[in-house]
Order: C-alpha cells, then structure tokens, then sequence
C-alpha cells in the first residue's frame, strides 16, 4: 500500500484550516408565475472549492432565496437529474467541483438550450424522453425464450458496453447546435440509446431502428460538432456511437 | 382539483414500483405516480450486484442462500419470506436478462457472479460467487432495463406527482385502501387518484441522517403517509450502516470493491478485519465491518491528521480488473477527493444506506393494520416495505433482489385484487388533509427555517443513533427530534408560488423525516439488546428471550390532540433455521 507522504498530511491540515472562499454564483432566473423577463442574479457565497456546483445552488436555495429551482436527486452523477450550463457547458452540477471551474470569476449557470424552461433551471423533458421512446429502446426478440439466460460471449457484450452507460440526463442532446435549431432532430441520447440495442448479439430489431433513424430527423443530421462527447457526464463516445449508426445504415452490418 | 380513477395506482418509479408496473400493467388500468422522472430514482445508484444461486462459476443453491440472508439478518428475518426471496432470486436474475439487462459475462457467455458480504458456502464455510453484476453499475442497469420495459409495455407515468396522503375508507368496519392524493410539482395542483389497489414503492428515508449514501430525495414519504393514517410502521430502528462511503460525503463505494479483493486497513496500514471477522474477513456482514471500522477509530488507529477514518485499498489489484469491474467508484474516487485509486487508498467511513425497517407487508406485498390484519388493496414493495427479509441487517446484494421479487410479487397481487374488487367510495372531502398542509405551508410566517431543522435533525442523528447508541444518546436524540417537531411548526417558507415549488415540498419531506427519526428513536430505546444493524453499548448481546420480536410502532393521537408513539411487537417466523451466535 502506498503511504500518504508528509507534504499530503500537511497540506490537508492546511486546508483543513481555512476552506472556505467566496464565491459568485451568476444564475438565469426565470419564473413565469412572476414575469416573463429573464434575469441574471448574482449570489456570493462562501464555499469550500472542493465541494460541488451542487453544494453551491443548495447553499443558495437553503440560506439565501429559497424560490431558486432546480431538479437534483443522488448528487455524484448517477440520477442525470442535474444538467445543466455551468459556464458555457453542459455539465451536472453534482459532478462538477467549485475548484475545476475557476472560482476566482462569478460561475454562471443556466438550464440546458434547446428544451423549453420552465421555471429558473427547470427545462420541460418532455420532447426528451418522447425522442428516446421513439427509437425502440427496449430488447426485441423472437421465438420461445430459453429457460435459462441468453447466452452471450464477452465481446459480444463489450460491443455496446459504452452506450449502456446513459443515464438520460440530456446534456449531450441539449449541447447540440443541431437540436437547438430543430427540436424534431431526434438527437445524440435518442441516437446512444438506439445503438445500445442496435448492436446487442441478443436483439432483432436493428434493422426497425435503423429505418426509424434514417428518417429526415435521424442521423443525417448530426454534423459531427463533438459537443455530445465533450458534454458527456459519463464519457461515452457519443458522436462515435452515432458514427457506427451511419455506418451501420450505409453497410447494413450491425 | 382533478380526480382520476385507475385499477391500479403505484407510488414510486425505482426498481419496485416499475417492477411492479410491468405486471399489473398486463393486468390492470394503472398509473405510476413519481416525484422525479423514472430513471432518477436511487435503485440506479445501486452498484454491486444482485444476488442468486445461479451457480453459474460455483456450487450454490437457494437454500445455502436463504441461510445467509437469515444469519446477516441476525435471526428477525422472517424465514419464509427469505426462502421465497432465495428461491425466486434465479427467475427474478432470468427474468432481467430476458428484458435486455446487460450483465457482465462468463467465458461459456453465461452470467457471470461475484463475492459478496455475508454470503457463503454451505452455511458459513467460506465466500460465495452468488451477486451476478454488470460492472459496477448493476443498479443503474436494473433501473434502465425496467424503464425500457415499461415504455415497451405502454406503461402511464405522473411525472413528478408527489403523493401526500393515503386515502382510507371504513367499510363494513375494515379499512380498505381508497386511493391516494398528489401534489403536481408542476401546477401546484392537486390530484385525487381514486384506485382498487395501490402499492408503495417510494424507497428509504436515509435523507434524516448527515452522512448518507443516499439521494436528497429519500425522504420516507410513504412510510410518512400510511404512519399518520393509523398503520404500523415495523422495525424502524434497524437501519444499515454501508462500511464504505466515501469519507465525508458518504457516496456509496461498492461492497463489491472487496469482492474483487479489495482490503480495508488502518493507519498502520494493518487489515484489521482479520482480527473481527477470522473467516470472512473483509467480506463479513456490513453491520459488523462498519462496527469494527468504528472500532479500530475509536482505539486511535483511524487514518488521517483527525484519525476520522479508514483506508479502502485496492492499490494490489491490477487497473485492468479495477477498469473492468470497478469503474464507477474509482472514477469517484478521482472526481470526488482526487485520488488515484490504481495507487493510492481511499478514505473511507461506514454512510448510512438502508433501511432494513418500513411498512410492514406479507409475502404477497399486502400491507399489514396490526400484526395480522391485512388491509384490503394497499400494498408495499422494496425498501419501504418491511417484509421481513432483511430482518436486523440486510446482505449486500438483497435489495436488488428484494425490489425484482416483491416488486413483482405485489405488481400480480395487486391487479388480481383490482380485478376481483370495485373501487371503494372515496371518504368525505379526500384532500383536507393536504390542503390544509400546503396551505399552511404557503401561508406561514414562522421564523424557522427547514434548512436549519433538517441540518440539526442529522446532526443528532449522526451523533446519537449511528453504529453506536446508548440509552443515552437515543433518548438526545428523541428529545432534540422533539424539539426540532415543536419547531416544525413555525417553518416557514420564501417560494409562495404554485409552479415547481421545491421549497414547499422540502418542507413537506423534511416533516416527513422528522415523524420517521422519532419512530426509529423511539423503537431503538426500547430494544434493550444488540442485534444486526441496531448495536447498544449498554446492551452489547442479543437478547433472544426478550427480544426476538419485530417492533410495531403506531402514531397514536389523544383526545386532546396531543401525538405519541405506542410500540407493540409481533413474533418472528422461524421455520428451519434455529438462531445461533452469528460469527463471520
């Protein structure tokens, strides 16, 4: 086992001393139910940097205005409640650390683009989860189940591991300059949630939604900008996942 | 406000509730009502694996099973409950996969299976490969393969609709179930479902502790809801303590961290399960490595400038294993404290992580009035129920089980009853009760604010009924939760709008957890013995002449309005396995 060395210890005790420093948060409020403005508001508050956006907006909401909203559930990065535009990107707030974002500017914080906001970072999911519906993300087979499980070789399994990771939150799609200027794209979720099944050994529906993503609103339309795979919370490759649909549409091997 | 009327209605969108949904769905007109969206709920921050005598890699079977799951839950299991929750385990794992879950494999393609915590075999001999996994991600993996399912199967959401109120109705002196009343987070409006049958499946309440593997949103809404009707709440102080939450924040790192062969060590850097648990070692049952853990801190050989924790080492296992199988946690691990896990110990500290306690229920998921009495069309599933399954101290690997097998357990029940019973007349004006709560809420001026009292409430309860409790430190508890419901009253809120009002429904949930802290006190005082995840120093051993015995907790309001808690218990179900000392 590796020994802490001295300098770490020390360097904990040092920080253990004095944490906190002062923060601003800059937030796009908006609140229908009052005005239909937008408004930017600065918080300043004090934050340990190695705590999260989260801890930060919950500081907020708990000491200061308690009316600021926002959607949160596990807070380290599983639930996908939490995206959001934190300085310019889509990251979630519960993975993001005050540290890694350069606190010595005001961090700005804003919903997700392309979805309709409801209430302050509130977005409606709606056309969301309707595009993931729509792709068939669910196993399709035939014939009489084997009493046992399906069997399945471990490549066969690594195939479509990374697109398994998802966890819906919608940063990717809401990064994409596609989706923000054509909400009917299906775009990179609906897409990653398709080559899950596309190219699981046990599915047979690939072909079905091969056709459904090569409709006008399918895959043609990513133009290959990246931002999925810069927004991805879970570091899946998702302009590569998209790739190996074009592809699989182009040679019909999947 | 709207009224619905569904065969069906569930509460909650985790692994039981949609569990559950894809059943009665074939069988029945239902609604899931949830909070967040389906795939927020926390069964997808479960991580290890679900537990099942595949004996895909091994020798294993249902029965050597079934033993485990009653000794970890220190013999208040009820032994026919865990005998289904073994035996269904195998079609509950089959039945994933054919849904599309995505396991990780053997070389032969079958499921491939890990060690776990307190799971053995043949009764103790040594470590079992029984949890089958998918990485390190099992639970999210559950709670995406059900959700697919559901949108395969058509199944009607509510989105973030927040049940607040059991609906009762007395019929021909039984209380049957009526339905339930929603508080739309959207609108503000509020909403009647009227149903034939209702299942719970709302998930834990690890929310009223500081240190927790848990979501913001495990509040025991639920438990809260059926509590303040009059139904029993059963084995509340029995909460589990995860030995290895990420040291401060409590973030869940994966029992299966040590099933892959990773080792916990002191400041010296010793292994010093070796000296608790001679057999099991670091895989012994989660109460009692989060004792010894304590144990080794509180002896001065904790690590750190505050000797506040302890290392979980996995430096000795390669980083392709450590990639392959564990990577999640170690990727919290870099997020969260910066450190590498390939070459540097994680520091760790047991986080509070389930509850083992809830709504008490038969095997069929019918929720009990008393110890007997089931009430007619009101069921419960998963963590919010109380089956008994886990008893004192549930296994790692159980709750995965737990939800797939009583979540589709009580999914059948539950429409076959609708299918079989008209609904119940709704009672005279069904959203008083939730009225004159949001009302009250919006309209308070009180000086008290809900971030204040939730922030005290954990704090007590960190420091008074964690691993450790004396009579002393739970009776603290009882009256700081006392006070902080006296407080309570004179909570006040800054939102008094009606769209997506978080603030209201945080003061909400936080009444909640104040109801549940003081149901767990109270049913911890008056268990004068140790047993599972409920340790007394002033009770060190268990007592099974006077305590082998599940507590039942009732809200009891007086004449004068006042509010107690009255305590009864109900025996255990012992069928094949006589209790023995338990010893890892």
């Amino acid at each position: 086992m590796a020994t802490p060395t001295m300098d770490k210890a020390e360097a904990e005790a040092a920080a253990a001393a004095s944490p906190y420093i002062t923060v601003t948060f800059r937030i796009r409020r908006f609140n229908p139910e009052v005005s239909d403005e937008v408004q930017w508001q600065d918080f300043p508050i004090e934050i340990d940097p190695k705590e999260r956006v989260l801890d930060g907006l919950h500081k907020i909401k708990w000491d200061v205005d308690g009316s600021l909203t926002f959607r949160r559930s596990c807070a380290h990065g599983i639930c996908g409640s939490d995206a959001m535009r934190i300085n310019g990107r889509n990251r979630l707030a519960c993975k993001t650390l005050i540290k890694d974002i350069n606190p010595e500017k005001p961090i700005t914080v804003e919903p997700i683009k392309g979805l309709t906001v409801l209430k302050d970072l509130v977005v409606d999911m709606e056309p969301f989860f309707q595009a993931y519906r729509d792709v068939m993300p669910f196993l399709v087979t035939s014939g009489n189940e084997p009493t046992r499980e399906r069997l399945q070789s471990a490549e066969d399994r690594e195939r479509f591991d990374d697109t398994t990771k998802c966890i819906l939150c919608a940063a990717c799609t809401s990064s994409c300059p596609v989706f923000w200027n054509d909400g009917q794209y299906f775009g990179p979720a609906a897409i990653v949630n398709a080559h899950r099944f596309i190219f699981d050994s046990r599915d047979e529906a690939g072909e079905q939604r091969l056709e459904i993503l090569n409709d006008k609103d399918g895959v043609w339309r990513c133009r290959t900008t990246f931002n999925c795979t810069d927004a991805c919370p879970r570091g899946i490759e998702v302009t590569k996942a998209i790739q190996e649909v074009k592809r699989a549409l182009i040679t019909r091997r999947f | 406000m709207k009224i619905h009327k569904y065969d069906t209605v569930i509460v909650g969108a985790g692994g039981a509730g949609m569990r559950a949904a894809i059943e009665a769905t074939k069988r029945s007109r239902t609604a899931v009502l949830t909070k967040l969206y389906p795939t927020r709920s926390h069964t997808g921050a479960a991580q290890g694996g679900m537990a099942a005598a595949l004996a895909n890699v091994e020798e294993d079977n249902w029965e050597w099973h079934t033993f485990d799951t009653v000794k970890g839950g220190d013999y208040l299991v009820d032994q026919d409950a865990a005998e289904i929750l073994a035996k269904e385990a195998i079609d509950a794992v089959l039945d994933l996969e054919k849904m599309g879950l995505p396991f990780n494999r053997t070389p032969n393609g079958t499921i491939d299976q890990r060690r776990f915590g307190g799971h053995s075999r043949n009764h103790g001999e040594a470590p079992v490969r029984r949890s089958c996994y998918a990485a390190d991600r099992t639970g999210h993996m559950i709670l995406q393969t059900l959700y697919q399912n559901c949108v395969k199967e058509g199944v009607e959401f509510f989105n973030e609709f927040y049940v607040l109120d059991q609906l009762i109705t007395e019929v021909d002196g039984v209380k049957k179930s009526a339905g339930v009343v929603a508080y739309e987070l959207a609108t503000g409006e509020i909403h009647i479902f009227q149903a034939k049958a209702v299942i719970y499946a709302s998930g834990g309440t690890g929310k009223f502790f500081k240190v927790t593997s848990n979501a913001h949103t495990l509040t025991g809404d639920g438990q809260a809801a059926c509590y303040r009707r009059g139904l029993p709440l059963e084995d509340m102080e029995f909460f589990q303590f995860h030995p290895t939450g990420i040291w401060r924040m409590g973030i869940l790192l994966t029992e299966g961290a040590r099933g892959e062969g990773g080792i916990l060590r002191n400041k010296d850097g010793e292994r010093f399960m070796e000296k608790y648990a001679p057999v099991m070692k670091d895989l012994a049952s989660r109460d009692v490595v989060s004792r010894s853990i304590y144990t080794e801190i509180r002896e001065g050989r904790g690590c750190g400038p505050e000797g506040d924790h302890v290392y979980l080492d996995l430096t000795h296992l390669p980083p392709e294993q450590l990639d392959a199988k564990l990577p999640d946690i170690t990727e919290f691990a870099r997020t969260y404290l910066g450190i590498e896990p390939y070459t540097d110990p994680i520091p760790i500290q047991p986080t509070a992580h389930y509850a083992m306690g809830g709504i008490p229920t038969n095997v069929e998921g019918e929720v009990l009035a008393d110890n007997t009495t089931v009430v007619p069309g009101l069921y419960a599933a998963g963590e919010v129920a109380c089956v008994s399954v886990h008893g004192a101290n549930r296994l790692g690997t159980n709750s995965l089980l737990d939800i797939n097998v009583f979540g589709r357990r009580s999914g059948i029940a539950a429409a076959e009853y609708a299918a079989k019973n008209d609904f119940v007349e709704l009672p005279e004006n069904p959203a008083e009760l939730v009225e004159a709560q949001v009302e009250r809420l919006r309209a308070a001026t009180g000086k008290e604010r809900v971030a204040t009292l939730r922030q005290e409430l954990q704090e007590t309860m960190d420091a008074n009924v964690m691993v450790f409790r004396t009579e002393q430190t739970i009776k603290t508890a009882v009256e700081k939760i006392g006070e902080l419901r006296e407080r309570y009253l004179n909570v006040s809120i800054q939102d008094k709008g009606k769209r997506f009002n978080t603030d209201l429904l945080e003061a909400v949930e936080l009444g909640n957890l104040l109801d549940l802290a003081e149901v767990m006190a109270v049913s911890a005082l008056a268990r004068k013995e140790s047993r599972g995840g409920h340790y007394r120093e002033d009770f060190p051993n268990r007592d099974d002449v006077n305590f082998m015995r599940h507590t039942m907790a009732y809200r009891e309001v007086g004449d004068d309005g006042t509010e107690s808690i009255r305590l009864d218990y109900k025996p255990v179900v012992q069928t094949r396995y006589q209790p023995m000392e338990r010893k890892y």
